[in-house]
């Protein structure tokens, strides 16, 4: 257990190791869930022009 | 349901998408809850390791993250497979969506591995047989992508991509195994089947949670990737059609 939050930055002098490897991770992490929200969006948007479509020129 | 059922039905994307609703909270939640909790439980309450210091935390990023390359790996390999023989669209769908977290996975744990190594082993980066075959898995996940879009014809690239996917699972027995076939500087399994770990309860629990987390997470993209995929392959056939007209706001019943 950490004496303090100093020691708990300083990492025993491996500080910048231990935070880069989450700082990466935390990054991928925030970069997947705006992509699955992006996919989701793109789809929908995909779906609501064909359907427009079809509205505009309906299916005999 | 008998299995031979389940199996024609997996083919169906329509059957996977209707069976599926329902799965996509119950992973993502747990996901992000299980991998604060470990990643926390990790880096401010486990001890110290006693001859790596604090520096030993980068495991609980690092084994996640290695174990989800290879995992996803192997499922486009069996996805590949799936294609190749019995056309399986869902499979097919699969190989499609998941290169790029499998891709992002495989580079965390290179890029964990080198921030781990510098003042583990006093270099970012040694060419032995785990990092090598690592290094291998990330450039068969940039093949994956690229032959995708070097073929214009979807059916082609899917069936190219597909024989590329099973064809390099052989790496994975190899990365596997490299801790023990070369002498090196990577370290064994941290968790065997047949073993109890080396280290204490204290340091192997937080990483056992950031692994369900990872594993959740993989679970959630996977459902959710492959939900969006089937609308837009199907969308022109009449079930999604009948589901975009039936979600419109005044729309007719």
């Amino acid at each position: 257990m950490f004496e303090d939050w100093q020691a708990f930055a300083a990492m025993g002098g491996h500080g910048l190791y231990v935070w880069l490897a989450y700082a990466a991770a935390l990054l991928l992490l925030v970069v997947n869930m705006h992509k699955l929200r992006a996919d989701r969006r793109c789809t929908l948007r995909l779906l609501g022009s064909q359907a427009a479509e079809d509205d505009a020129s309906p299916a005999p | 349901m008998s299995p031979r059922k389940f199996w024609r039905r997996l083919g169906s994307p329509k059957w996977f998408y209707r069976i599926s609703g329902p799965w996509r909270p119950v992973f993502l939640a747990p996901a992000l809850l299980l991998l604060a909790i470990g990643t926390v439980w990790g880096l401010a309450f486990a001890p110290p390791d006693y001859q790596q210091g604090n520096s030993f935390r980068i495991i609980y990023v690092h084994v996640p993250a290695a174990m989800l390359a290879q995992s996803v790996y192997l499922l486009l390999g069996a996805a590949g497979a799936l294609l190749l023989v019995w056309r399986m669209k869902l499979a097919g769908l699969v190989l499609q969506t998941m290169v790029g977290f499998g891709m992002g996975a495989t580079a965390l744990a290179l890029f964990t591995g080198a921030v781990w190594g510098k003042p583990t082993w006093g270099a970012w980066w040694v060419f032995d047989g785990r990092t090598t075959s690592t290094l291998v898995l990330l450039f068969l996940y940039f093949g994956l992508h690229a032959l995708r879009r070097a073929i214009p014809d979807p059916a082609a690239a899917g069936r190219a991509c597909a024989l590329l996917a099973v064809v390099g699972v052989v790496n994975i027995p190899i990365i596997k195994y490299s801790v023990h076939w070369w002498t090196t500087l990577h370290q064994g399994a941290t968790f065997k089947l047949t073993e109890a770990p080396a280290m204490p309860p204290e340091m192997w629990a937080p990483l056992l949670v950031n692994v369900a987390g990872a594993y959740c997470l993989l679970a959630a993209n996977l459902v959710a990737k492959l939900r969006n995929a089937i609308l837009r392959e199907e969308r022109s056939t009449q079930w999604v059609r009948g589901l975009v007209g039936a979600n419109r706001p005044g729309a007719a019943p």
